[in-house]
This record gives structure tokens, C-alpha cells and sequence, in this order.
């Protein structure tokens, strides 16, 4: 099964046809998506531009199933994955369409691509995973922040101090280790990231460099996408 | 391959080493009020007797998802798309932690509905009937499906003597009639046909529902040892076709 000529694939290559934009960043934890998310987030509004935030795992019609299931060990691969769907799907009907067919600017912190990567890197099916996200709009932007294991693992260590137990892969039990646990099931999914980068056609941030330096680089791809869109203030004005 | 080796809907569970099933998965589908507890609750004890273990479950009893879905729909805050898969994520709990250990261990299990009553209810809904096979292909394909079949006009009188007509087996989130009797005849009538649609795709053991309870109880039972027999024989000299491979070979989509 070649995975270019999937229904599933070929559906998130279309063009969304609602008047909004929708802006999304991927990356592993640590890669910095979040702080350059919330940077873009800002400056639009001071631009005048409608802006609506939205994050993976956020709904909350699946917390109290996902807090079950994380305390408890409670979740398979499969059920993870449909768990994280249900939260997708929740926020896509509320939170997503709805400010895109307004035409504002929607900013995901994370997507399907999310899914795509980690499901996938605990053992779900490459393709079945695509078919369940098949009827998510395609970003107008999607950028993905590249960074290699050891700045994550070094950011992550440096703020919290400690990894969160499936962010680690934990439940796959390849280490006992929570580090190298993170290492090996991170290094899965980075590697994964990039052949999804490729399939659908993610930008590339180098995620290494300075913050000021990668949000000029954000913005400049931003502005690219938002060509003929009118920021709110200015139209009224 | 061997013959009692597990047979997924689609692409299964990858990452899951699941080897030899022993047991039997036998589902009893048919909507909401046709009298599939009944005949389990008189199943079980039948096959006990008769020396096999037995285990039962049904739909939204996870012990992952049965409270959020109950506190979903209480909320109707649910969709389409967000009711498919919250049910899907209920099934594979019961799948991965309940029903293949039980058939690893050679239980018997009777599964009070299965995925199908998930593709009736989405493609009431108006869920893509492609899409909601595919959500489910990780599931397992059962030995065996009784269908309890009934028309509106008999289910009526029952639901109406029993627990009463309820809010989500109405159909009233879809808004389909002005009260809530006319929107259950409606929701009922286009799920018992989306039922018998699956009922030949499937190729499920068809049971006229409006006989006597007994009635019902001995061709079901006549099925069952039928089936047990088989994979008995089966145990001993492997190849002979069973009804799995009939639905095995019927494609998901």
C-alpha cells in the first residue's frame, strides 16, 4: 500500500474552503513550537488580525477518560489514539470551523500530523490513522520545528526537570530509564516527523537557533499566508 | 496460517502479539428493546452447563469510557464524529483488555452487540459508512453474529411495556420527528434497515425476534453448539471452513 495514493492523504492535501486561515505547528516536546506559537499569537492581534488559539489535548469532554487512563496505565495504542481523536474532533467542530468559516485566524498547537508521528511510533497503523483524520481541513501553513533529541531533552530537563511518563513513551517499555526511554521513542517519532514532512509538505524550521531569530523567519511565512487577508482594525479603519 | 489465528475488520492491532485465539466470540446484535439481554442471560448459563467458560460484555461498559460517555450525553454536547469515536475508543478497551484475553484463554464470549450496531447508529447519524468501517478495523472478527430482527411496529408495544422510550434511542439529538414517539419510530425504522443492510454484508445468523423467548433461546443454542462443535473438530484436524471465514472474506469497506 503506497501511502501517496491513500483517499485519506489526498483529502488533506485539498484546500480548505472557508475565508479564515489556519496556522499550525508541529514538533516533538522541547522543539520550542509553543514559545514561537504564542509570539505569532501576539503579534497578530497587534497587527489587528481576529485570532483564535487551540491546543492538542485540550477538550474537555475526553480529560477526565485521558487522566483515567494516563494514572492507571490504562491505554493501549489504539485506545490513545482514539482518545486523542475524540479531543481533535471536539475542538475541530467547536473551536476550529467555526472561527475559520468567521474568517479569522485559527493557531493550532499541534494537529493531525501530531498523531501521525506518536501514534504511529507506539504501533498503530500508518494507514489507519490517516483515514481517521481524514476529514481535518488542511492548514494554510504548517510548520514544523526540526530539533535534534539531546536540545530537547536539554530544554525539557533545564524548566521541569522531569518527563512526563507517555511523553517519554513509557508505556512502550523500552526503558526503564525515563531519559533513554525518551531518547528512543522521541528518536521513533522524529524520524517519522520527517517522512511526514515530506508526504505533506511541512515546512521546516530549524529549531536550534536563537528565539528572535526563528520568529522572524515565523512571521515572514505568516505574512506569506495571510496576503489578502484584512486585519480586522484595519478594514473597520 | 492456522485456523484458529486472529482476523481483523482491517489492519488490526499492529504493535499486538496476539497468537492463537481458543475460545469463541459469538455477538448478539439487534436494536435497542429486541430482547438480546434476555438471551444472553439465558445463554450463559446453557453453555456452563454444558462445561464452557463464558464471559459476556456489552457496549459503553469500559471501565476507561463508560463514565464519559454517560457524562456526554447528558451533556449532548456530542456529534457525529465525536460519538463514533468515543464508542470506537470504548470497543477497543473491552477488545485489548477484556475480549481477546478472555479468548486467549479459551472462554467463551458473548459480546451483547458489537461494532455493528456502531455502523448502524453512524450511518443514521450520516457518518461516512467508508470511514466508520475503517475507524474499526482494528476489530476482531467474530465467530459468529445472531441477529435478533424485528420491525418497528412490534418493537413499539415492547419498548413501550418496558423500560420506556429513552432520549438517545429515540434518536431525539437528531431531531427527527415532532414528539418523542414519532421521532423513536423514525430513528427505529431507518436503524433496523441500516441493521438488515449489515445483516447481508455480514452474512449474520438472522433470528425472527417476535417468536417466544424459548423459541428464540433453541435455534440460538442450536447455532452455538453447532459452532462449538465445529471448532472442536477443528482443534483436532485443522482447515474445516467455519463462519468466521465466511465474514472474514467480506469486505470491510
Amino acid at each position: 500500500m503506497t501511502r501517496e495514493t491513500s483517499p485519506a492523504a489526498m483529502r488533506l492535501k485539498e484546500p480548505h474552503p472557508y475565508p479564515g486561515k489556519l496556522i499550525i505547528v508541529e514538533g516533538i516536546d522541547g522543539s520550542g513550537k509553543s514559545t514561537q506559537l504564542s509570539l505569532v499569537h501576539r503579534w497578530l492581534e497587534s497587527e489587528g488580525y481576529r485570532v483564535f488559539f487551540t491546543e492538542w489535548n485540550s477538550s474537555a469532554l475526553v480529560r477526565r477518560a485521558m487522566r483515567r487512563g494516563k494514572k492507571k496505565d490504562l491505554l493501549t495504542p489504539t485506545t490513545f489514539s482514539l482518545l486523542h481523536a475524540v479531543d481533535f474532533f471536539d475542538r475541530l467542530t467547536y473551536k476550529i470551523i467555526p472561527p475559520l468559516k468567521g474568517g479569522m485566524v485559527v493557531l493550532a498547537d499541534r494537529y493531525v500530523y501530531t498523531a501521525f508521528a506518536r501514534d504511529v511510533a507506539r504501533g498503530v497503523h500508518p494507514e489507519w490513522v490517516r483515514e481517521v483524520y481524514s476529514i481535518a481541513p488542511r492548514p494554510d501553513l504548517a510548520l514544523y520545528f526540526r530539533v535534534p533529541i539531546e536540545v530537547s531533552l536539554a530544554r525539557i530537563l533545564s524548566g521541569r526537570q522531569k518527563l512526563k511518563y507517555h511523553e517519554a513513551g513509557m508505556d512502550l517499555g523500552l526503558s526503564r530509564d525515563p531519559v533513554e526511554s525518551f531518547r528512543l521513542f522521541q528518536s521513533r517519532v522524529l524520524s517519522i516527523y520527517d517522512s511526514i514532512t515530506r508526504e505533506f509538505g511541512l515546512k521546516v524550521v530549524g529549531a536550534v537557533g536563537e528565539i528572535d531569530d526563528q520568529q522572524r523567519a515565523v512571521r515572514r511565512m505568516v505574512q506569506r499566508v495571510l496576503r489578502g487577508v484584512e486585519p480586522e482594525a484595519r478594514a473597520a479603519g | 496460517m492456522k485456523s484458529d489465528a486472529a482476523r481483523f475488520f482491517g489492519h488490526g492491532l499492529p504493535y499486538k502479539k496476539i497468537g492463537e485465539l481458543k475460545g469463541s466470540l459469538i455477538v448478539i446484535e439487534g436494536t435497542d428493546g429486541v430482547g438480546r439481554s434476555t438471551q444472553t442471560e439465558l445463554l450463559k448459563p446453557w453453555l456452563e452447563l454444558e462445561g464452557y467458560g463464558v464471559t459476556s460484555t456489552g457496549l459503553t461498559r469500559s471501565l476507561l469510557l463508560a463514565e464519559t460517555i454517560d457524562e456526554a450525553k447528558r451533556g449532548h454536547e456530542l456529534n457525529v464524529l465525536t460519538f463514533s469515536l468515543l464508542y470506537a475508543a470504548d470497543f477497543a478497551d473491552r477488545l485489548e483488555n477484556e475480549i481477546i484475553p478472555a479468548l486467549q484463554a479459551g472462554f467463551v464470549v458473548i459480546a451483547d452487540r458489537y461494532m455493528y450496531t456502531a455502523f448502524a447508529r453512524n450511518d443514521v447519524m450520516g457518518a461516512d459508512p467508508g470511514w466508520s468501517r475503517t475507524l474499526f478495523g482494528f476489530g476482531l472478527v467474530p465467530d459468529l453474529v445472531l441477529y435478533l430482527k424485528i420491525d418497528v411496529q412490534s418493537l413499539i408495544p415492547r419498548v413501550l411495556g418496558g423500560k420506556g422510550m429513552d432520549y438517545w434511542e429515540s434518536g431525539m439529538h437528531l431531531a427527527l420527528g415532532s414528539d418523542i414517539f414519532e421521532s423513536f419510530r423514525n430513528y427505529q425504522t431507518r436503524l433496523i434497515r441500516e441493521y438488515n443492510a449489515l445483516a447481508r454484508e455480514f452474512c449474520f445468523v438472522t433470528i425472527d425476534a417476535r417468536q417466544p423467548v424459548e423459541v428464540i433461546q433453541a435455534v440460538i443454542r442450536q447455532r452455538v453448539g453447532r459452532l462449538l462443535q465445529a471448532r472442536k473438530r477443528r482443534g483436532r484436524t485443522d482447515g474445516v471452513e467455519g463462519p468466521a471465514e465466511r465474514d472474514a472474506a467480506a469486505e470491510p469497506r
